[in-house]
């Protein structure tokens, strides 16, 4: 401990800045704006193949002054909370019911082996065909791909619940509703979180594929409209918004993990 | 039988058995003895004997073959039981203090009762300033600490200790040992303790019961004499050697 306080202090500042740790994710970034002009430059390739990012910039600008960028962007963010939420109560509960009832996982497991091989954005384009391409077709893939994670993180976490609390448990004669709430649940939340935040991240690709399925509304679709007519710069607004987005639900939920999980000793990730 | 108000357990023939993949191994058999109202009992006997089983026939945690265990009531009532493990057993996600506060909140005890008797046990077992800590901030002897604490803040009439300073260093558990005798001083329990520790027996109890054969039973039931209050220096008595040689001739069988 005292070794590291000093080295700490020693260190030059210029290595005290980049501890900060917003300050290297910054520099890598100008990093690949830079290269991007400078092939822009270089190449000197039509703007339908590869804008240049004063290009992006300036159309995600015009998007987002005509209202397109948030008509679109708030679409696909509906989606993506309805189905996460939907999505992970259903898993949650059918977990908690299945690793009671070990009959019933029986049945399930060979679903749950399939759904782990089988990604399910390959069925989204069936789901379109089903349900249409409405809200709902695109609320039940995004409620898919974060249902199974999920579903099968809250088995492994209720299977790792230590025995010796489960004897604590019922050495106070607790009811099953009471070892549920007092032992089970916060037992298993932090695997159960683990799962949310895979599923968080599938659950982008799978709105996307959705809509890019079929739709008339949403970055899916966007992405669809920029290809249609060569506006090769809405496709990367597009893209970027995705990515923005992804990113924003995978803060979100590290930061629900920190916050339910804050007995656990956290390290910088 | 003889349920008189003067004893807190009676326990007759007790048999325990465990169903194997090869048969039934028989663990317990012919377990007869009886605990006196606020008795210090220790329970010893060679590892990997019934100590624990037996404890935990006792707390209802595993079924009987046959035999009974009876609770005498007290002041009206069945008498409340407490149990220590020989893990801490503390909730990581559940503070130091919520986690003494556990059992009271099972048994559905309004928060302010719940906030003095956990205080009030946190005077007890010498925690304060630690009742926001979490466990993996505690030291393994804290931990035990919060775990006694746990067991008695439903105040219990017998408490049931198994191992409890099992996992901790010679220095910790003999000063644990001390504070266990404090505790037991002001609060008036039954106690009865599994350890294998034979000066651990000697320096805590009225009464050492010996745990031997196979299957198991009590083959020596031996009262301590030795004057209380206890302290270090009584280790080093002729009495509590003679006490001890007693207990170590009867395990090495």
């Amino acid at each position: 401990m005292a070794t590291r306080t000093r080295t700490q202090q020693e260190s030059p500042s210029w290595q005290r800045v980049t501890h900060q740790r917003w300050i290297l994710p910054l520099i890598s970034l100008l990093i690949f704006l830079g290269i991007w002009q400078l092939l822009y430059f270089l190449l000197d390739l039509p703007t339908f193949i590869l804008p240049s990012p004063a290009i992006v910039w300036a159309k995600f600008l015009e998007v987002l002054n005509n209202g397109m960028w948030w008509h679109n962007t708030s679409y696909t963010l509906l989606e993506l909370a309805l189905g996460l939420f939907f999505g992970s109560v259903t898993a949650s509960v059918l977990g908690y019911v299945l690793s009671k009832t070990p009959v019933l996982e029986k049945i399930m497991s060979p679903f749950l082996v399939g759904s782990q091989s089988v990604p399910v954005v390959a069925i989204a384009p069936l789901i379109i065909i089903w349900f249409g391409p409405g809200l709902f077709s695109k609320v039940l893939i995004c409620s898919l791909t974060v249902f199974f994670p999920v579903l099968v993180n809250v088995l492994v976490g209720m299977r790792q619940v230590s025995q010796d609390l489960r004897e604590l448990m019922d050495s106070f004669k607790a009811s099953k509703w009471q070892i549920l709430h007092y032992l089970e649940i916060p037992a298993s939340l932090p695997v159960l979180l683990g799962g949310l935040r895979v599923g968080a991240t599938l659950s982008v690709i799978g709105a996307i594929v959705g809509e890019l399925v079929g739709s008339d509304r949403g970055l899916g679709y966007l992405i669809n409209l920029g290809r249609g007519q060569y506006d090769t710069a809405l496709v990367f607004v597009a893209v970027f918004s995705l990515i923005f987005l992804a990113a924003s639900l995978y803060s979100i939920v590290l930061f629900l993990e920190r916050r339910a999980l804050k007995w656990q000793t956290w390290q910088e990730i | 039988m003889n349920s008189s108000p003067e004893y807190s357990l009676v326990v007759q023939n007790l048999k325990v058995s465990f169903r194997e993949t090869d048969g039934v191994l028989q663990v317990l058999d012919n377990v007869c003895f009886n605990l006196k109202k606020n008795e210090f009992a220790c329970l010893i006997g060679p590892s990997g004997s019934g100590k624990s089983t037996l404890l935990r026939a006792l707390t209802g945690l595993i079924p009987l073959e046959s035999g009974s265990i009876e609770f005498p009531e007290v002041h009206g009532r069945t008498p409340r039981t407490g149990i220590v493990f020989q893990n801490a057993n503390l909730m990581p996600w559940r503070t130091l203090e919520q986690n003494i506060a556990l059992p009271l909140e099972l048994d559905h005890i309004p928060q302010v009762e719940i906030n003095s008797k956990v205080k009030e046990m946190i005077e007890l077992t010498g925690l304060q300033g630690f009742e926001k800590s979490w466990p993996h901030e505690l030291s393994g002897g804290m931990a035990q600490r919060v775990a006694i604490a746990r067991s008695l803040v439903q105040d219990p009439d017998i408490l049931f200790l198994d191992e409890p300073f099992g996992s901790l260093d010679e220095l910790t558990r003999e000063r644990m040992s001390e504070e266990l005798l404090r505790i037991w001083n002001e609060k008036r329990k039954t106690i009865l303790m599994v350890t294998h520790s034979i000066p651990e027996a000697v320096f805590l109890s009225d009464r050492v019961l010996v745990l031997a054969g196979f299957p198991q039973g009590i083959v020596l039931d031996l009262p301590v004499e030795l004057a209380r209050p206890r302290d270090e220096e009584l280790r080093y008595t002729p009495e509590f050697a003679q006490a001890a040689a007693t207990l170590h001739e009867h395990l090495r069988i």
